[in-house]
């Protein structure tokens, strides 16, 4: 039989095409409506096989000097001076620039990120657009949002962005700070810049005054700049709970504002009266979208004693089904790692897990020779002291344990330092509720997970941060309120 | 036949109890010309750790309580102080507060007191959402009580003062942990209103001591989700920043006076929520 | 082959269903996408699965003839296209399909117990299920009293079906769930328990003579329910969603729903069929067009 007949269980290939669209051999910074040289270029490239896909400025203190003073000036002369009704309007009109251009930025990303096509597609780019243009309605409404308090900008927003969702990040950095009457400027991770250089080529589309956002690219030091640059007021941070604490330690006496998103390890929670294929399928979308490259990701399934042979079997038929690879294909399921770096995180780990005795297992089919691969992988026998159950791996990586009672399940969900999100799966209404509502998290999905919208505030208890994006909620961290 | 008063034994109010400081040590108080008034306690750092302790196992409990039930108790808490009134006037005007000023202090906290009480069913209401979101979805969003909540109050620790930190973060549904400013006394008397109103054990514990030995271990704790320090000392501001960051303990810093009442206090020791579940059949 | 009859299933034994979850699941098939051989092979294999079918009033010797010429041969001068699974038909008919798909693999199957609602007393159901086998048919599409089911007598349920397969003999037996009355997914996960243990060797989602017909996540629901009979049981139990299948794109989707849930093992029409009367010549010009990369006119197809 053909390699590729229906019946042999594969798919010929089917790759999104990559012609329509130029990705530039160098980026510049966009700094006060400019592309800006700087002195140092570093390169990002493709994770699924090592090519280089550009050249992107590396921003020192002077350019983010420079960015800031652009951002100042913006703030000074022309935004803080807009009615909230013209700034929602330029948000309106970048959110449906980018929806006309959402093919682009769902191949770029997936290029650069390595993230599978199918998800860049239908989830990132989609809500990426709809963040601006939910955020472009409160521009002029934002006097309804807070009863009682007086809501005022709070200038010059400094912002620091993750590699696992760079456009969706940007957009939900992005959009709010400019609908509360701020100006940005935003860093980019430096192993997935693109996307957020094009949305730069799409203000200038959108005829976004000079400045009001200003998009540098660098590593950790031109973060750590812009955190620390004096003249930003907010400082608003997506990324580890460990370089989270680092921010909060340099804007502590400061006076600034600061939002952090930070790490996860989540618990999700099945007992035996769940919807067990819809629950096997949350398993799956909890710790395997996105390579598992997700703060909020279900890293740590708990299923209840009873059924927990069921689940896993269940779990593992399906994970067979995963597609690994070419993320630029449209059937591919799970993509590449994101960094070589990251990759070594995940290996070691795994290795701990291995060696802490939890037994893993992984499905049969093999992953591609070049690029940063790590197949979806499964610990069963995994203890609360395990090294895989309490820290964040950040890849395909599921850890599982197994309860008896309801009390159990969540003493030990919540026994973490971390608190972004959760997931409980039953049938039955009232236990939903008890468990919801006893889940130390800010996020809690109940029969379903890794769900986002615009509308929902997103955000972290205890060490996984602090304030909320999204929703009403999230634009009390890009105003000021006197009441 | 002369008859000599009892003066007071002026101890710490810890998981429901008064007792005295583990350390032994105490706070000499002092009257406006210098006269002796009482040994407080000072107390140690073990006494804040325990403190916490009683904290964290009331936390839970106070959390569940009903909006209802916390509403009551504030309320209490406001009946039981006014008809302590003239308690406190005594205790102010030995301080050196002149009588009228003292009665005006009282009927403030106490007014303070009556408003947080009937925020406790209201505030939730504010500040939760239901989100619509663009998917088959149910979705809100409601403040939870952050937990255990330190509270550094005004320097002076006046009645309203320490009636306008505590109340919003119990309001809420925290168990609060609060060092008292300078009016120790006070604190303590307030400490056994509480300790008649039906607050539960441990909801709230007040302690008195040095402010300076005392606020880095509140900030330090690893098993404390939030801070409020009013100072306007930068150096303390910053100090405390600092040392929270190492569980991200969340701090409302406010200046030293007693806050204004606002359901904005309340909001600051809640965490947000968000909730989604199918719509389907 | 001697179908083993399992006891009446508890109601509680069948899984909650998500309806919201399970038509998310179904969606993320349809963002498969299957390209040159694979799809080629895909629309091939589809064809093979066709229950190709006429069901009207106005049926006539000479419509079921024409028919089944198309079952038998439906892309004259291609051999490696079909023959379509079997022609369905009402009993007064069969007599006329048997003879006209005579020496060929094309299968009958009648459609029976007082389709479409079933609203007649089990006695003369069944009468008319063994007419059919009578006749000569090769399989019985039976109706369920959805009625009865919506009135909670399950058991009833259980019950006309055992009695069926027991009228059927040698033919095999497809239970319709009627589906689009069922209304819920848990009434769907239900019923296609119930209808296993008493020994269906299909279950099938529709009669097509009601507004809702099948859809890709009843079909997932019922997948589901066959997966877990057969982990339990070691019984492999047929699927046939019927009606409101009509164009080769969404054919293949549920190919590709069968070949995930179940496995290849599943997909042959042993195991899977399609209901369908207009599939046949939408699946024929898919092949015509991956094979001449030309789209297709209906003029150049047999319209039976």
């Amino acid at each position: 039989m053909n390699a590729n007949d229906f019946l042999s269980g594969g798919f010929a290939p089917a790759p999104e095409s990559t012609d329509h669209f130029e990705i530039k051999k160098t980026y510049d910074l966009y700094i006060g409506g400019k592309w800006v040289k700087a002195a140092k270029r570093f390169q990002t490239t493709n994770p699924a096989n090592g090519e280089v896909l550009s050249e992107v400025a590396l921003a020192g203190k002077k350019e983010v000097n420079q960015a800031v003073k652009a951002a100042r000036k913006a703030y000074d002369e022309i935004w803080s001076k807009l009615s909230g009704a013209e700034r929602g309007k330029y948000l309106f009109r970048i959110a449906r620039l980018l929806q006309e251009r959402a093919r682009e930025f769902a191949v770029v990303e997936t290029m650069d990120g390595g993230k599978p096509i199918r998800e860049s597609r239908d989830v990132d780019v989609p809500l990426a657009a709809a963040h601006f243009f939910y955020h472009a309605g409160w521009a002029d409404k934002l006097t309804y949002a807070f009863p009682g308090a007086e809501v005022s900008p709070i200038g010059v927003v400094g912002q620091v962005i993750p590699w696992n969702f760079p456009l969706l990040m940007a957009a939900w950095k992005i959009a709010p700070a400019l609908a509360c009457g701020n100006t940005v400027v935003l860093k980019p991770a430096e192993t997935t810049p693109l996307t957020a250089l094009k949305l730069a080529e799409l203000f200038e589309d959108a005829g976004l005054p000079a400045g009001v956002v200003n998009i540098i690219t660098g590593a950790g030091e031109t973060g750590q700049s812009l955190v620390e640059h004096p003249d930003v007021d907010k400082v608003a941070f997506t990324g580890s709970t460990a370089v989270g604490k680092a921010i909060r330690r340099s804007v502590a006496g400061t006076g600034k504002k600061f939002t952090l998103e930070l790490g996860g390890k989540a618990a999700n929670i099945v007992f035996e009266d769940a919807a067990i294929n819809e629950a096997v399928e949350g398993i799956v979308t909890g710790i395997f979208f996105n390579q598992g490259h997700v703060c909020c990701a279900g890293s740590r399934l708990f299923v209840q004693e009873s059924v927990a042979d069921k689940v896993i079997k269940k779990l593992q038929k399906r994970m067979e089904s995963l597609v690994v690879g070419n993320p630029l294909d449209k059937n591919t399921d799970v993509g590449a790692i994101n960094s070589a770096s990251q990759l070594e995180r995940i290996k070691e780990l795994v290795k701990a897990g291995k060696e802490e005795g939890a037994c893993i297992w992984q499905p049969s089919g093999g992953v591609p020779r070049k690029g940063n691969w790590f197949k979806p992988t499964l610990f069963t026998e995994c203890a609360q002291s395990h090294r895989i159950v309490q820290e964040e791996i950040f890849g395909p990586v599921l850890a599982i344990q197994t309860f008896r009672t309801p009390r159990e399940a969540l003493t030990k969900a919540n026994n973490t330092p971390y608190g972004l999100s959760g997931g409980v799966w039953t049938d039955k209404g009232s236990k939903i509720f008890k468990m919801t509502t006893g889940l130390n998290a800010g996020v809690v999905w109940a029969n379903t997970f890794n769900k986002f919208d615009p509308t929902s505030p997103f955000g972290g208890y205890k060490e996984s941060g602090i304030g909320r994006e999204g929703g009403l909620h999230g634009l009390s961290a890009y105003c000021n309120l006197s009441h | 036949m002369s008859n000599l008063g009892i003066p007071k034994t002026y101890k710490l109010f810890i998981g429901g109890k008064f007792p005295r400081t583990e350390s032994g040590r105490i706070l000499k108080v002092r009257g406006p010309k210098g006269e002796f008034l009482a040994n407080a306690s000072r107390a140690s750092r073990k006494d804040f750790r325990n403190s916490v302790v009683a904290a964290r196992r009331a936390s839970g409990g106070w959390a569940k309580s009903t909006a209802y039930l916390k509403g009551q108790i504030l309320y209490r808490i406001a009946e039981i102080l006014d008809g302590r009134t003239d308690q406190f006037v005594n205790e102010l005007v030995a301080h050196g507060l002149p009588e009228n000023k003292a009665r005006a202090e009282v009927a403030e906290a106490v007014d303070l007191l009556v408003h947080y009480a009937g925020w406790s069913d209201k505030y939730q209401a504010l500040f939760s959402t239901v989100n619509p979101v663009a998917s088959s979805h149910f979705n809100f969003s409601s403040p939870e009580p952050s937990g255990v909540v330190v509270i550094v109050s005004p320097t002076r620790g006046s009645l309203p003062e320490l009636v306008s930190v505590i109340a919003p973060a119990m309001v809420g549904g925290n168990a609060v942990v609060v060092l008292a400013g300078e009016n120790a006394l006070t604190a303590i008397s307030f400490a056994e209103v509480l300790a008649t109103s039906d607050v539960p054990a441990g909801v709230v514990n007040i302690l008195t001591g040095h402010r300076d030995e005392l606020v880095p271990e509140f900030a330090k704790h690893m098993d404390v989700n939030a801070m409020l320090l009013c100072s306007d000392d930068a150096e303390e501001r910053q100090g405390v920043e600092l040392e929270a960051v190492e569980n991200l303990k969340r701090v409302a810093l406010q200046p030293d006076r007693p806050l204004s009442p606002s359901p904005y206090h309340i909001l600051d020791f809640q965490e947000i929520k968000t909730t989604w579940h199918p719509v389907g059949v | 082959m001697k179908t083993e009859v399992l006891p009446f299933p508890a109601r509680r034994d069948s899984p909650a269903i998500d309806q919201v979850g399970v038509e998310e699941r179904a969606q993320r098939f349809c963002a498969r996408s299957l390209k040159k051989e694979t799809k080629m092979s895909a629309l091939k294999l589809a064809v093979t699965m066709l229950d190709v079918t006429t069901l009207e009033g106005a049926d006539s010797v000479g419509k079921v003839r024409q028919m089944c010429q198309k079952a038998m041969r439906p892309l004259p001068g291609d051999p490696s296209v079909g023959p379509a699974a079997a022609v369905c038909v009402y009993p007064r008919m069969v007599k006329t399909a048997v003879k006209a798909v005579e020496g060929s693999k094309v299968r009958v199957a009648a459609v029976a117990t007082q389709f479409p609602s079933g609203q007649m007393r089990l006695k003369e159901r069944l009468g008319e299920v063994k007419y059919a086998v009578g006749e000569g048919a090769d399989e019985i599409d039976m109706v369920i009293s959805r009625g009865q089911f919506l009135q909670g007598e399950y058991r009833a349920i259980y019950d006309e079906v055992a009695a069926c397969k027991e009228a059927c003999g040698e033919a095999r037996l497809k239970v319709i769930l009627e589906t689009g009355e069922l209304t819920t997914y848990d009434n769907v996960r239900f019923a296609s328990d119930m209808s296993m243990a008493a020994g269906a060797d299909f279950i099938k989602t529709s009669t097509g003579k009601v507004p809702i017909a099948a859809t890709l996540p009843v079909t997932l629901v019922m997948l589901q329910a066959i997966e877990d009979f057969y982990e339990r049981t070691g019984r492999m139990v047929g699927m046939k969603p019927a009606g409101g299948i009509s164009n080769a794109k969404l054919a293949l989707q549920y190919l590709v729903m069968v070949r995930e849930v179940l496995g290849p093992k599943w997909l042959t029409n042993d195991w899977f069929r399609f209901g369908a009367s207009s599939l046949t010549n939408d699946l024929l010009m898919q092949i015509r067009k991956q094979e001449t990369g030309r789209y297709q006119s209906g003029d150049y197809f047999s319209q039976d």
